[in-house]
């Protein structure tokens, strides 16, 4: 009993990995059809929600399992939360989508679980072996989920570029780590970080190639510029659920292992990879907003903002302080959000069967189904930061830290980034509210209501302190057990 | 409790939001729309009334803030309210015009109503926040975010090129505020707090003097053009002419007194030194507005368009009187704010009287309006008068305070804005004669009506007071002059303390 106590930090991860093979027996055993995929969906959900209750309940503090390279602390266990909503939340979303193109499989949920439960591990990965290994783990379950819709050209074609160019980056991301380890003899964050804080560690041009290489790894995973390529053809082409999938979790662990392992193993060699995090952050922030101008198809547009966002984030992170990580997790939850009630609402957007993803096609929704189009304006508000809405808090707490840190042209550029991608947000808005109104969609399903009302609720909620001042002072603990 | 330890500034700010939220749940049957308005009227006059306990209840004697009420809110920021002698008028006068905006569109507004109501009410809450915020984010939270419901009543209920103005008014004004937004994070993380009376103290000695520059800068992209002035004000007659009537009345009664406010709470206490080194910039860029934009008027042929040159026009006596930084230029320019805010107001709502009969507004399609609405003629007459500032009518009392303060500093900056006083009797009068005078010949015009019952009542109160603050600006002066005298004052000390220090370091050692 003792020994299995031992492994207590990592039973919500072990909780997952059971649920997901008793999942896949229950399917296999089963009849192969509807009822039983969304049976399994459900289960999924629970489980997740079983994890989540484990998380909030370990003991705060940080323990370390399998020789270090396994840590659980404030910071984990804040990305943890966000994954598992994240990952429920887009499960939530798909059952009416998978439903209706008669995709609803088992396999589906499972491949969910299992890309969670590879992300959890990513979050506490404190070992260059232990961060590859969740990375795989996660990154093999979403390329099939990206060509689940295997009928569908696009869809097919999503898979296979995201794994090519996810191979591509993974295996930059190990050249890095070789390089790493050969120049400190060590893969844990622990000893990594200890050569990197030597005098000499900036002249160790191994180590900072390796770096740099590692950098580039991760900026494929959360799609930074200039390694965002992969981005919108993914987007457009999965399914929209899935697509709504990989806009918020898999993106908060690729940005939860980056955080972690510059906050964990490089703090010492801060002035070499800010360099590299600003000019990325730049580059993301101004592709994010100019590209988005010219896109009629509402997933490109969600990706190239979710490009423009990532660069936002990355602000926080270059500040190099506590208060940066901070402003980063903040950043991260509130994005989540926005992301997935965003989604939620393009869900909604269909007639019939078909689902529609033109932009156009939103015209004089405000005139149709005015609560659907208050959510989504709202949204789009908030992704531009405008205040009281939660999105502006989020750039507060990253461009705050950033002029503490002195990063004054970082933060003047990405401002004016965040003024010209008002623009494509604005104009959903105005083909909403302003323009004629076109054919009326479908109502709304509950599930994508209760998403959209929950969402709307969080963004306007965040400016009353009872739920703010939590948010920003779990972010601050979490934040707190890095080692900036 | 009494008034002065209520929260009555939270009251006030937020009770036009609880009505829009009724509004909201109010169901959209047959009369779902006479409910909206009345609901919407009915709050506005009722906050009103409560904003006027606030003026009852005001100290005039002491330049501290009042009403104050503080509360930790967001990590390190504060939730904190409270009024002086300058800010305490803008409250009045928000909730004062908000009433005859809903009156105003009792019956020209007729598609979604409760939409539009909603929006003004929401409105109306982020820009009495605006005038109260004591803390550095919460001015910031209300300042902007009223760019929502702005946005949506041009862009909904606007005009021909509405979709292209209510963009331009949107990015305009975002892009001026966000640099705004950095200056307030280096506020912050130099003074270690948010707090606005703080700020004020500490602010022109925990700001270096290089510092101060940057900051005025940033504060002023954002002032400058919400204010606006010359060049960055080529979003207003865009916006101006593309908002309905209400939405125009709160431009130029409300909104563009925000950039003047945020001048007197923010620039000059707070950047003294940046202020007295870059008054000459300010100075230029305000006669030129007077001059330039009064000539642009005299141009033009939308009525709506004219009022809004006329209105960049005395906004440029808004930030000369502030710059001169003495008692008579300051108080002349709050002043000028107060009455421009009921004067151009006034003229908004006077077009829309006629916009609502003829759906027009171009010039030429008016003429010899005198003898069909005698009324109407009158009425026009008082705010003509009043916007060209003929003695006996508040505007010129506002001008006259300003170009006073700005002959002792600079006579030649009193001299070019004098004539724009000639020409603004110029445009206005131009535009009077050729609606209101002359032979009434169009077919169009031959049945047009007099003022009705409903718009006299709008029309009155704004009429009396126009007359009241001609005859007795110590009414809205005494109010201000204690708080005005210690901004001056304050101000003062430090660049004297400043001349001293730079006189110390230049004298031989």
């Amino acid at each position: 009993m003792s020994i299995l106590m031992s492994y207590a930090p990592a039973f919500p991860e072990m909780l997952l990995a059971v649920a997901a093979m008793v999942l896949l027996m229950v399917g296999a055993f089963s009849e192969d059809n509807e009822s039983t995929g969304a049976f399994v969906g459900w289960l999924a959900i629970v489980a997740m929600i079983a994890a989540a209750i484990l998380v909030a309940l370990q003991p705060a503090g940080t323990q370390a399992l399998f020789n270090e390279a396994f840590v659980v602390d404030q910071f984990a266990r804040f990305m943890k939360l966000l994954i598992l909503g994240g990952t429920a939340t887009a499960m939530l979303l798909s059952f009416d989508f998978l439903s209706s193109k008669r995709i609803m499989k088992f396999e589906y949920p499972i491949l969910m679980l299992l890309s969670c439960v590879g992300m959890m591990m990513m979050v506490s990965a404190n070992d260059l072996i232990a961060l590859y290994m969740g990375l795989e783990l996660q990154s093999l379950a979403l390329y099939v989920l990206a060509s689940m819709h295997r009928e569908n050209v696009r869809s097919s074609e999503a898979g296979l570029k995201y794994f090519v160019l996810g191979a591509l980056s993974s295996g930059m991301l190990l050249y890095g780590s070789s390089l790493i380890y050969g120049f400190t003899g060590s893969t844990s964050f622990e000893i990594i970080s200890n050569v990197a804080k030597s005098q000499d560690a900036a002249a160790n041009i191994g180590l900072i190639v390796g770096l740099v290489f590692l950098l580039v790894g991760l900026a494929f995973k959360i799609s930074a510029v200039p390694f965002h390529m992969w981005t919108p053809d993914v987007y457009q082409g999965a399914p929209t659920p899935v697509t709504a999938f990989f806009a918020a979790a898999p993106k908060m662990a690729a940005m939860g292992i980056l955080i972690r392992a510059l906050g964990g193993a490089f703090p010492g060699l801060e002035t070499q990879w800010q360099q590299v995090i600003i000019f990325v952050a730049i580059a993301s922030m101004l592709l994010g907003a100019f590209a988005a101008i010219g896109q009629n198809n509402i997933k490109r547009l969600m990706a190239y903002s979710s490009i423009g966002h990532v660069g936002f984030a990355l602000v926080g992170l270059a500040a190099g302080t506590p208060e940066g990580a901070q402003g980063v997790l903040i950043y991260l939850l509130i994005y989540l959000v926005m992301t997935l009630g965003t989604f939620a609402c393009i869900l909604a957007m269909q007639r019939g069967d078909e689902m529609i993803e033109d932009i156009d096609q939103l015209a004089g929704l405000s005139q149709n189904n005015l609560p659907m189009a208050f959510v989504l304006a709202m949204l789009m508000f908030s992704l531009a930061g405008i205040p009281p809405l939660a999105g502006f808090w989020g750039k507060l707490y990253v461009f705050l830290p950033a002029i503490n840190a002195g990063l004054y042209p970082l933060a003047i550029i990405g401002v004016i980034a965040s003024v010209i991608g008002a623009y494509y947000y604005l104009r959903i808005v105005k083909i909403m509210f302003f323009d004629e109104p076109q054919e009326k969609f479908s109502p709304v399903p509950a599930k994508l209501g209760l998403v959209m009302g929950v969402a709307l609720l969080f963004i306007f909620a965040f400016s009353i302190p009872q739920l703010g001042t939590p948010i920003v002072n779990a972010a601050q603990a979490a934040a707190s057990s890095l080692r900036f | 409790m009494t008034v002065a330890t209520s929260p009555i500034l939270s009251i006030v700010t937020f009770l036009p939001l609880l009505g829009a939220l009724f509004i909201a749940f109010l169901p959209s049957n047959s009369g779902g729309d006479r409910n909206a308005r009345h609901t919407a009227l009915y709050t506005t006059i009722f906050t009103f009334a409560i904003s006027l306990l606030i003026w009852i209840n005001f100290d005039p004697r002491t330049a501290d803030f009042q009403f104050v009420e503080e509360f930790a809110w967001i990590g390190p920021f504060k939730y904190k309210m409270g009024v002086d002698g300058i800010s305490m008028l803008f409250v009045i006068l928000t909730t004062f015009l908000m009433p005859l905006c809903i009156l105003a569109s009792w019956e020209s507004i007729q598609t979604r109503v409760k939409e539009y109501m909603i929006a003004f009410l929401v409105l109306e809450t982020l820009m009495i926040g605006v005038f109260c915020a004591l803390d550095l984010m919460l001015f910031y939270l209300f300042f902007e975010a009223g760019l929502i419901p702005m946005f949506l009543i041009i862009g909904v209920w606007g005009g021909k090129r509405r979709v292209y103005a209510s963009f331009k008014f949107f990015l305009y004004t975002l892009l001026g505020s966000v640099l705004m937004l950095l200056a307030m994070f280096a506020m912050f993380n130099t003074a270690g707090t948010s707090d606005i009376p703080t700020l004020m103290q500490v602010g022109p000695t925990k700001f270096s003097a290089d510092m101060q520059w940057w900051l005025w800068v940033a504060f002023f992209a954002s002032f400058a053009v919400k204010m606006p002035m010359w060049p960055v004000h080529t979003w207003l007659p865009d916006a101006h002419v593309e908002a309905p009537t209400a939405g125009s009345v709160i431009l130029a009664g409300i909104l563009l007194k925000m950039g003047g406010y945020g001048f007197l709470r923010f620039s000059l206490p707070m950047f003294p030194l940046a202020s007295l080194e870059l008054a000459p910039f300010v100075f230029a860029l305000s006669v030129i507005a007077i001059v330039y934009t009064s000539l642009v008027a005299l141009a033009q042929e939308d009525i709506k368009k004219l009022i809004a040159y006329s209105s960049v026009a005395h906004m440029g006596f808004v930030t000369m009187g502030i710059f001169t930084f003495g008692q008579q230029g300051i108080d002349g320019a709050i002043f000028q704010m107060l009455s421009h805010g009921i004067v151009s107001a006034a003229l908004f709502l006077c077009v829309g009287i006629i916009y609502d009969r003829m759906h027009t507004r171009e010039i030429a399609a008016y003429g010899g309006l005198a003898d069909r609405m005698p009324v109407y003629a009158v009425v026009l007459m008082v705010f003509t008068m009043a916007n060209v500032g003929l003695p006996g009518t508040s505007g010129f009392v506002g001008e006259f305070l300003t170009l006073l303060g700005a002959f002792k500093a600079n006579t030649w900056v009193a001299f070019v804005a004098t004539t724009g006083v000639i020409l603004s009797a110029a445009y206005a009068l131009y535009l009077y004669r050729r609606v209101v005078f002359g032979q009434l010949e169009k077919a169009s015009l031959k049945s047009i009506q007099d003022l009705t019952p409903r718009e006299i009542v709008i029309m009155a109160p704004l009429v009396i007071l126009t007359i009241v603050f001609g005859f007795y600006p110590a009414f809205l002066l005494d109010v201000m002059a204690v708080s005005v005298k210690q901004l001056v004052a304050n101000f003062e000390t430090v660049t004297a303390a400043a001349d001293a220090t730079r006189a110390a370091l230049a004298a031989p050692q």
